[in-house]
Parts: C-alpha cells; sequence; structure tokens
C-alpha cells in the first residue's frame, strides 16, 4: 500500500511522456524537414536531425517570397487588431460594470447574443460595407472591425471590473474624478492581466487567420504570414514548380515567432483559458 | 428628487461608454444580418445590382448536390472529431491530475503547442505527415507491417485524415478539464472511498458530475467550431486546381463551399442563402445540446443557465 502511489506515478508519468512525444515529434519533423535538401525530406522521417544539412532553403524562401514584409504586415495587423479589441472592449466592458442605467440588461444580452452568431453570416454584407468605402485591397478591414469591441473580451473585462471593489471607484469619485478618470486611472490599471490575456488572445486569432486576407487582400506585398503560406502551397506545392523545401522552411518561419510570444506570455494563455474556457 | 439629475448624467456617461459597441453592433451586427437576409433572397454578382429572386436560393439549395456533399462531409467530420477529441483531452487532463507540481505544467504546455500553431501551417504541416507514398503517418503504421492509406488522395480516406490532423489539436479542451478537475474537492472522493467507491465509481459518481458544466462547454464548443472548419481544409485541397483535383468533393466543408459561392463565383445572393441554412443547423444543434445538457449537467449552487462563468 505504501509504494503503490508512487508507482502509479511513475506510470502515469510515462503514459505522459509518451503522448508528449506524439504531440512534439510533428514539431521535430517539421523543423529537421525543412534543413534538408528536397530529395531528402521523406527520407529518414524518425531521425531527429538534418542529414545532410541544407540551411540554404530559408535563404531560397527568402528569393522565393517577400517573407520579411509578410512578417512585418502580420505583426502590424496583429498588433492594430489586439490594441483596438482590447481597449475599446474595455472601455464598453467598463460602461457595463460600473454603471447602472435602463437597458443594462438587454444591451448585456445583445453582448452575449453576438457571441452566438456564426461569422459566416455577415461574411459578405460586411464585404460590401468595406467595398463600399473603397478598402477591400487594403490590410484595413483585417482589423478596424475591432474598433467597436467584440463580445467574448466585454464579457471577459466586465466580470474582471466587477471584481474590483466598488469603494475604490467611489472613494476617486468623491475627491472628484471624472468617469473618465476612474477607467483610464483606476480600472485599466487594476485589469491589467485581463487586459494583457484580451491582447494575446487577439494576437494569436489575427495571426491565424486566413480568411479575411483571402477575401480582401489581392496585392501579394500586402499579405500577412497564413495568406502568404497559402500562396506558397499552392505554387510550390500543388502547382508545377514542386519545391518542398521552400514549403516546409516557411511553414516554420510562419509558425516560429508565435511560439516564441507564447512562451513570453505563457501564463496569459494557460489562465485565460482555465479561467474563460476561450476556444482557442 | 435630488438624485435625479445625477443619475441622468450617469446615464449618459454609461451610454458613452457603450458608444462603441452600439455602433458596431448597428453596423457590423444587426444590419448585416438583415442584409444577408435580403441578399439571400436576391441574385447578386457584385457587378450588375441585386437582382429579387424570391426564395429561389433555399429551393436551388435543397437541389444542389454540392450542398449535400458539404453537409455530409462537414457531420461526418463533427461526429468523428467532438467524441474523438473530447475523450482523448480528457484522458490527458486525468493524467495530468493525477502527477502533480512541475511536471503537470510542463506536459500541459506541451498539449498547448499545437494549438499555437496557426492553421494554415498546421494543413502544410499534414499534407507531408499524411502523405500516401512516403509520409510520417504512414512510415510509423509501416513499422507495425500495416500499408497506410492514401490519405490525400482517396476520396474515402480524405475526411479520416483531416479528423486525425484535428487530434493533434486538443490543447485548449486539454486545459479546460483539467482546470475543472482540480477544483473537484477532494473531500468528495475520501468520502466516496469511505464509502466503499472502487476507481470506476468513483469517476462516474464524482468526477463526472463534478466537471460536468466544463464537459458540457467543450462540447458546445468543439461542436460549434467544427461545423464551421475552414482554414486548415482549405489550404490542404483548396486553391489551386492540382488540389481540388486530387481529393474531388471529399474536402468540401460547408463553409468552404460558401467561401467559394460568395468569393470566387460571386454568388453573393446564394452564399447568403447558405450562411442563412448554416446559423439554423448552428442554432438547432445547439438547443438540443443545451436542452440534453440541462438534464445531466450539475451546478454548484448555480441555478442551470446562468452564463456568468469565469469570475475569480
Amino acid at each position: 500500500m505504501t509504494s503503490a502511489p508512487e508507482t502509479r506515478r511513475a506510470f502515469f508519468l510515462v503514459m505522459l511522456a509518451a503522448a508528449s512525444a506524439v504531440f512534439l515529434y510533428p514539431f521535430v519533423w517539421l523543423v529537421v524537414a525543412s534543413l534538408k535538401p528536397r530529395s531528402r525530406t521523406f527520407a529518414d522521417p524518425f531521425v531527429p536531425w538534418p542529414h545532410p544539412f541544407s540551411p540554404q532553403n530559408y535563404a531560397a524562401v527568402w528569393d522565393a517570397a517577400p517573407m520579411l514584409a509578410w512578417l512585418v504586415n502580420t505583426l502590424i495587423v496583429g498588433f492594430m487588431a489586439a490594441l483596438t479589441v482590447t481597449v475599446s472592449s474595455a472601455f464598453v466592458a467598463f460602461g457595463f460594470a460600473y454603471f447602472r442605467f435602463p437597458g443594462r440588461g438587454v444591451l448585456f444580452g445583445s453582448v452575449l447574443g453576438t457571441m452566438m452568431l456564426p461569422s459566416a453570416v455577415t461574411l459578405v454584407p460586411t464585404y460590401l460595407i468595406w467595398n463600399s468605402v473603397g478598402l477591400t485591397g487594403t490590410q484595413v478591414p483585417l482589423w478596424a472591425g475591432n474598433l467597436f469591441g467584440s463580445a467574448f473580451y466585454i464579457f471577459l473585462l466586465r466580470q474582471f471590473f466587477l471584481s474590483i471593489p466598488r469603494y475604490v471607484f467611489e472613494a476617486a469619485r468623491v475627491d472628484g474624478a471624472s468617469y473618465l478618470d476612474l477607467f483610464w486611472r483606476i480600472a485599466l490599471p487594476l485589469a491589467r492581466p485581463a487586459l494583457i490575456i484580451a491582447f494575446v488572445f487577439e494576437l494569436k486569432a489575427s495571426w491565424f487567420d486566413l480568411m479575411k486576407p483571402l477575401i480582401y487582400l489581392q496585392d501579394p506585398r500586402l499579405f500577412t504570414l497564413p495568406r502568404g503560406l497559402k500562396a506558397i502551397v499552392d505554387q510550390f506545392y500543388q502547382g508545377g514548380d514542386p519545391k518542398w523545401e521552400i514549403v516546409l522552411a516557411a511553414g516554420v518561419i510562419t509558425t516560429l515567432p508565435l511560439i516564441v510570444i507564447f512562451f513570453i506570455g505563457q501564463r496569459y494563455f494557460v489562465e485565460g483559458i482555465a479561467t474563460t474556457g476561450q476556444r482557442g | 428628487m435630488r438624485t435625479r439629475p445625477r443619475l441622468r448624467t450617469e446615464t449618459r456617461w454609461a451610454y458613452v461608454f457603450l458608444l462603441p459597441w452600439l455602433l458596431g453592433l448597428v453596423i457590423f451586427q444587426v444590419g448585416p444580418m438583415v442584409a444577408s437576409f435580403v441578399l439571400s433572397l436576391t441574385d447578386y454578382d457584385l457587378i450588375s445590382s441585386p437582382r429579387f429572386a424570391g426564395l429561389g436560393n433555399y429551393a436551388e439549395m435543397l437541389k444542389d448536390p454540392k450542398v449535400a456533399a458539404a453537409i455530409g462531409n462537414t457531420a461526418f467530420y463533427t461526429v468523428l472529431h467532438v467524441p474523438l477529441a473530447i475523450a482523448i483531452a480528457l484522458l490527458l487532463a486525468l493524467m495530468l491530475n493525477r502527477i502533480t507540481g512541475r511536471a503537470a505544467g510542463f506536459f500541459r504546455t506541451v498539449f498547448y503547442l499545437p494549438s499555437m500553431t496557426p492553421y494554415v501551417a498546421v494543413g502544410v504541416l499534414f499534407l507531408f505527415l499524411l502523405n500516401g507514398q512516403a509520409g510520417l503517418v504512414n512510415q510509423f503504421l509501416g513499422l507495425f507491417g500495416i500499408d497506410g492509406p492514401q490519405w490525400t488522395t482517396d476520396p474515402a480516406w480524405v475526411k479520416p485524415g483531416i479528423v486525425l490532423m484535428s487530434l493533434w489539436n486538443l490543447g485548449t479542451t486539454t486545459i479546460i478539464l483539467f482546470a475543472a478537475l482540480r477544483n473537484v474537492p477532494r473531500e468528495l472522493y475520501e468520502a466516496a472511498m469511505i464509502d466503499g467507491a472502487g476507481p470506476w465509481q468513483r469517476f462516474r459518481s464524482v468526477t463526472v458530475p463534478m466537471i460536468s458544466s466544463a464537459l458540457f462547454f467543450v462540447v458546445i464548443v468543439n461542436t460549434i467550431t467544427s461545423l464551421q472548419m475552414f482554414d486548415q481544409v482549405y489550404t490542404m485541397y483548396f486553391g489551386s486546381q492540382s488540389a481540388q483535383q486530387s481529393s474531388g468533393d471529399a474536402a468540401l466543408f460547408y463553409v468552404v463551399y460558401l467561401f467559394q459561392q460568395g468569393f470566387q463565383f460571386l454568388h453573393m445572393g446564394y452564399a447568403s442563402a447558405l450562411a442563412w441554412l448554416l446559423f439554423a443547423i448552428i442554432a438547432v444543434i445547439t438547443v438540443i445540446q443545451v436542452k440534453a445538457g440541462n438534464r445531466f449537467v450539475y451546478y454548484e449552487s448555480e441555478p442551470p443557465g446562468a452564463a456568468e462563468r469565469g469570475t475569480r
């Protein structure tokens, strides 16, 4: 009876290690294959180092496609999307959390209701809106909708603001603070962890997005990384000019920065998912 | 009466704060919903002005074999993906819950990493891994003497391949279930053990009821996202001629077809009708799941339907 928990723990450790290998090995394969010459892409799939070593694949990607421009575009679009949605959602969330006013219940219900609406329903009319103001073909439609807040983050941040004791705000009011002061100087600084959660989630969502760049961008110089990677697959995997090593190296370049961001903000990702149940 | 003017300023300020949301609601939600419905009753190609078509698009959908194929493919995927993904994620979460401390944190990170891989990159990666001749998956099966199928070209194996790919992305579901398991009070297990409950009984009578609201949540979210599957499938099987020919309609998922109709063939009226059918399907399935869920979900002190998850 005494050693049973120990052996059981060891058993679970071994099982989890095996599962980890299954989840991690595709990454290893991707990186290794991206560093091999084309003729060896599929050879020795279980050897976890590139042989022969062919780092020039990455130089080839650089020549074949404007990867650096795509990376910069992705960072700009992602930053704009994350910043706008975080600030606007916090602003609205504060309105719902602090004030008591007629219609609050119904309006907050509308926030929850839009979370249920599949984005496919508004896809075509949203395109027509951006088209009518002449912004299709630019990166603006990829983030500007975020200026109006997003239901999920409004919900998340409202919950956070509600947890701030009300006397904190009332004391500031007595000292003559305006409502905008309450928001900027008290609510926002206290909500830092929740704001970071919203920011990193939206940065990730923007980095994942393929549909909007497909719909709105024609000029390859404006592409984001996922849209660019899709163009590379079409040309160098499916097209008549198979250069797998370029596709694989571009895949690594698309993925790696996000993994780095994840390790920096890991705490916030895990906390955010565990407490809110955000879909990934 | 002294408070009245102040109340009114407060209300005015409240609406100042809500203004971005209200504008967005009108411009990007309610307006497009109405527009989408009106468009679904027309033929519109973006160039000439919309022509009223009544219920023509909806009648067309019923006859369109591609709609039937897309619904069939999406249903096939959803029915396999949701239970498999949740079962495996639950298994991983249960094991994480048995080991404690830093090791659990490490494994949790590992399981989440695939979820940080952009879907286009996942699609690209699995085009290689599922390659019928030489991909990693078939070479692995070969170690056991199994001759793996042509995952990416044989129409019978394209969707199972997509399901396999989807099971690499379990991180979010695992984290949610693991967090729920950690919130189950230990005393309940101790009490059950005193009552003589074995491991299976403890799982059935303590664990499952105590995490039922999290299970319910991941079922609903996984179902809704499965029904809207697009990025990975589009990356692998659409966008270029040769890609599309190799798999036929086996990978034609619902949102892929909607996207093609709307933005490749510029049948914007038809695409809008397709969008409303999808909305109806998702709404009906969600309502059924919520109805069924309310019967088996155990809510600690909160009444069913209280959507106030995630405080603290």
